[in-house]
């Protein structure tokens, strides 16, 4: 692949490109979906996309194909350099110093070279296992939206005019179920599910079965509650969520914009002492994990706040000239060129335990999913469906539904009270239960 | 551009209906059915920020997907390398599925309809001169800034697209279609004393360049993009708790997408996963609610000529007089149901399989005057403009943001409120609708809908309405 990322570069600086960079994707998946036990889809696929950048003086366009014919590659670059000629120059544009470049390429066990050798039927069999393992655990789950299994693997390459060039691989697995449970004519969804990139590593169909099994019944009886402002307890997954906004609001772009409720707050307090958030994408075999971000900078471990103080922002080579400062590595490449992406984020763990949190609560909500999009970037405000367990004192007393939780992403972060030690790596984005003093819940 | 689906393939690929006819037949002959889609995509997205079109990209995607299905069992395989042995191989794969499964007793029901010609352009956006395009994101960026000192930032974006699908049965049937694709998204950053704001508004459709300068409709955009920043620079905290809350007409019919919609699609209702599930004929909503999904409606973004697996679209009633009458469904789940298709069946592109989707959700105007409406509410909340909107299908927990809102006292509108989450119950919400306007408006065309990691095209409508009782999730206790 990186023989044909050099061609197009050289088509492209032979039609007047001054600078450019290209990065080509291949990707291989299977997936296969069983409902109450029988096959019901069963998806195979194959894909290739190859995107091209290119500067002329300092104006910049971009261009993508998935046909990778000779002719239709010859059109990309006609078209992105014929694109570039339109567009407003802009002086902080280009390429990162070719100094900063990463210079090796670092094997961060991305791919399962053994993992994928599976039959089709054996992977159905994987699904159906994790789906009869839910169905099995209670007469109540007597429905389902399916089991899934899909495996994929691609390969990933990038190079630039100014010399970068550098390829990888990686794997990944998921299983993942989503059980109804019935009782007195409520039907209740949820499920649960794992990603790998390790085959071996993946928790067992059984495990997660049982898993989402609880989750569903635990939603049966659910109430709504009175209107009140009271303490929320999030859960390891909904506490996760909180982070990929203040992510959101790091980000060299929304910042340069304007439209960041965390713009001009480098060095300052954005958060409880109890709070430090990293992003780190050199961990082996994470998923987020990648040996050089898009555009061919060195992976490295980021602390985005450190004991409350927001310590970094998220940048890209672009962003970061905006912004006056360099880039922190998180560059990410879509068709339409550069963006900005976390690797593996996380919220360090606390030292309580999550039973504790939930018994220092008297009366307030432990919240299990959220929905909606109720996230005013800008500003911080919040507004958010919410499904969960209502806790008195200190036990989850029953389930509840058809709520609001309601608050400021800074206020919110400031109130965090407490840091559970549960803190498992196990997606993008992780972190411990988390309890936030006080917010405005909406019911009834 | 390119009048012929049919031609534009042969030419460009070497795919005449004839082998592909050949391809499906070998391959597929014993499954209930089986077809093969083609599909070519070009984009084009034109970004201005900071005042200049710093940002310009074009992007080319072609595909196929071949499908087999037996029962409930679909074999779904697809590549994007568009060659005879890549789509032999396909085939082969998706007939591993069919074969195992023996044949299925339901038999298909034809939806009987012609297809339609929605939205022939005389030049489709893609191909309208780029000079034009930069040229009206400028004055866009000239007059947003003109509106009102207090606007700090301005992105325009222009998206542009142009699809071509090809649909092949092993019966001999072919059909294809092309899909013209534009909008114009304005978002503005104001700021006072300190305290910033985001206002966004947008449209489109499928319809040519020209429909954004016809009558200035692009400075509407900025108006209303500028009006929410600095509205809200000036909003109090949303109330939290029941009340009742009054719909603006046109794109607050996102309620009807989130409450009503997701859950009448045939795939939940086949496996009786949805709230709505063995429901129809019941009372559902007030009677004075109708609701529609209406995919015929020219030039709208949500339209389509035919649907992904080439079943022309419909005008379905969901609601009529708040009595549940039928559900959205896809060959494969109106088969399984024993009832007709209803030209609901859409893919994002040839990589997914296509299941059951809105087209243009729609609710039928009422009799009263919006202003009555308002007058009508002691104390409330108006909202006019929304975020998104999710569903659980399963409980029938709907919610959805409003982004522009103001409180209704004494019948009139007065402070605006901060954006806040609206959270209900999808069978039972329409119960609550106790005026229905006579001001139906359908949105501005730059709506999209996601269900399973895929994304499509949607419209919505509604009339001014009012609902009395729904949960507001602000932070005003």
């Amino acid at each position: 692949m990186i023989d044909l990322l050099r061609e197009v570069l050289g088509r492209a600086t032979a039609r007047g490109a001054t600078e450019a960079d290209a990065f080509a994707v291949e990707d291989q998946s299977f997936s296969a979906q069983v409902r109450l036990g029988e096959v019901e889809t069963v998806k195979h696929a194959r894909e290739q996309h190859l995107a091209l950048r290119v500067f002329v003086g300092r104006a910049v366009a971009a261009a993508s194909t998935s046909d990778l014919s000779r002719e239709s590659v010859g059109r990309l670059v006609e078209e992105a350099v014929s694109l570039a000629r339109i567009t407003s120059p802009d002086d902080l544009g280009g390429l990162p110093a070719a100094s900063e470049l990463a210079g090796r390429v670092p094997d961060l066990a991305l791919d399962d070279p053994v993992g994928h050798d599976l039959s089709p039927e054996a992977k159905i069999e994987l699904a159906r296992r994790c789906e009869g393992a839910a169905l099995a655990s209670d007469p109540r789950i007597s429905n389902s939206e399916g089991g899934d299994f899909s495996d994929g693997r691609a390969r990933y390459a990038y190079a630039t005019t100014h010399g970068f060039a550098g390829e990888y691989r990686t794997s990944s697995f998921s299983l993942s179920v989503s059980p109804v449970a019935v009782q007195n004519g409520e039907m209740q969804r949820d499920g649960w599910y794992h990603v790998s990139r390790q085959r071996a590593r993946l928790d067992s169909p059984e495990e997660i079965g049982r898993t989402a099994a609880r989750r569903a019944l635990r939603r049966l009886g659910a109430r709504r509650v009175k209107t009140a402002e009271v303490p929320v307890v999030f859960d390891r997954d909904t506490a996760a969520s909180l982070l990929r906004h203040v992510a959101g609001a790091a980000s060299g772009p929304a910042l340069y914009r304007g439209a960041s409720f965390l713009l001009d707050r480098l060095g300052k307090s954005i958060a409880a002492p109890a709070v430090t958030i990293v992003d780190d994408g050199t961990i082996a075999g994470a998923l987020g994990s990648r040996p050089f971000d898009g555009e061919g900078l060195p992976i490295r471990r980021t602390v985005v706040v450190e004991r409350g103080v927001l310590a970094s922002y998220l940048l890209d080579t672009y962003s970061g000239r905006k912004l006056g400062l360099p880039s922190t590595h998180h560059a990410a490449r879509d068709g339409s060129g550069v963006s900005v992406s976390t690797t593996n984020l996380y919220l360090a763990a606390g030292d309580a335990d999550p039973k504790d949190l939930i018994g220092s609560v008297k009366n307030g909500l432990y919240v299990t999913e959220l929905i909606g999009f109720g996230v005013n970037g800008v500003t911080g405000d919040y507004s958010r469906g919410a499904v969960g367990l209502w806790i008195e004192n200190g036990e989850l007393a029953y389930p509840v539904e058809e709520i609001t939780v309601a608050g400021n992403l800074l206020d919110m972060f400031q109130a965090i009270e407490g840091v559970g030690n549960d803190l498992v790596m196990r997606d993008r984005t992780s972190a411990p239960t988390l309890l936030i003093g006080k917010m405005v819940v909406a019911g009834s | 551009m390119l009048a012929r689906p049919d031609r534009f393939f042969e030419d460009r690929f070497g795919l005449t209906t004839s082998v592909m006819e050949r391809l499906l037949g070998s391959a597929l002959s014993r499954a209930d059915h089986a077809d093969l889609y083609l599909e070519y995509r070009v984009n084009e997205e034109l970004v201005l920020e900071e005042g200049a079109v710093k940002k310009a990209s074009r992007h080319v995607s072609q595909g196929a997907g071949v499908r087999a299905q037996s029962g409930e069992r679909t074999g779904y395989a697809h590549t994007d390398d568009v060659s005879l042995p890549n789509l032999e191989e396909a085939a082969r794969q998706a007939r591993a599925i069919a074969e195992r499964a023996s044949g299925s007793a339901v038999a298909a029901v034809d939806s009987g309809r012609p297809p339609h010609d929605l939205y022939t352009l005389a030049e489709p956006p893609i191909a309208a001169d780029l000079g034009r395009k930069l040229a009206l994101l400028r004055e866009v960026d000239a007059a947003a800034r003109g509106a009102d000192p207090r606007v700090r930032q301005v992105i325009a974006t222009l998206a542009s697209e142009d699809l071509v699908i090809l649909i092949v049965t092993p019966s001999g049937f072919t059909v294809g279609d092309v899909r013209p694709m534009t909008r114009l998204s304005v978002t503005v950053i104001a700021e006072e004393q300190g305290k910033r704001e985001v206002g966004a508004f947008g449209g489109g459709g499928r319809v040519a360049f020209d429909f954004f300068l016809e009558g200035e409709r692009w400075r509407r955009y900025v108006a209303e993009a500028v009006k929410q920043a600095v509205v809200k620079l000036g909003a109090i905290e949303a109330p939290a708790g029941t009340l009742t809350v009054v719909l603006g007409p046109g794109w607050p019919g996102i309620l009807l997408h989130e409450a009503v919609g997701h859950g009448l699609e045939g795939d939940f209702n086949r496996k009786g996963t949805s709230a709505f599930s063995g429901r129809i004929g019941e009372k559902v909503a007030s009677e004075l609610v109708t609701v529609v999904d209406d995919g015929t409606i020219a030039n709208r973004r949500g339209s389509l000529n035919v649907d992904d697996e080439g079943v022309p679209t419909g005008r379905n009633v969901l609601i009529e007089n708040g009595v549940l009458r039928g559900y959205m469904q896809d060959r494969l789940n109106a088969r399984l149901m024993g009832v007709a298709p209803t030209g609901n069946g859409r893919r994002e592109s040839y990589a997914h399989p296509p299941m059951p989707r809105m087209t243009n959700t729609l609710m039928l105007a009422g009799q009263d005057h919006p202003e009555d409406i308002i007058r009508s509410v002691s104390r409330g909340l108006y909202a006019v403009n929304f975020g998104g909107g999710q569903v659980d299908i399963t409980s029938g927990r709907f919610v959805f943001t409003a982004s522009e809102a103001y409180l209704i006292e004494d019948g009139r509108v007065t402070t605006p409120v901060k954006g806040a989450t609206l959270i209900g119950n999808g069978p039972e919400a329409l119960t609550r609708v106790t005026r229905v306007g006579h001001d139906l408006r359908l949105d501005e065309g730059t709506g999209t809908c996601g269900k399973d990691g895929q994304s499509v095209p949607v419209g919505v409508g509604l009339p001014t309405l009012r609902i009395d009782g729904m949960t507001v999730g602000g932070t005003r206790v």
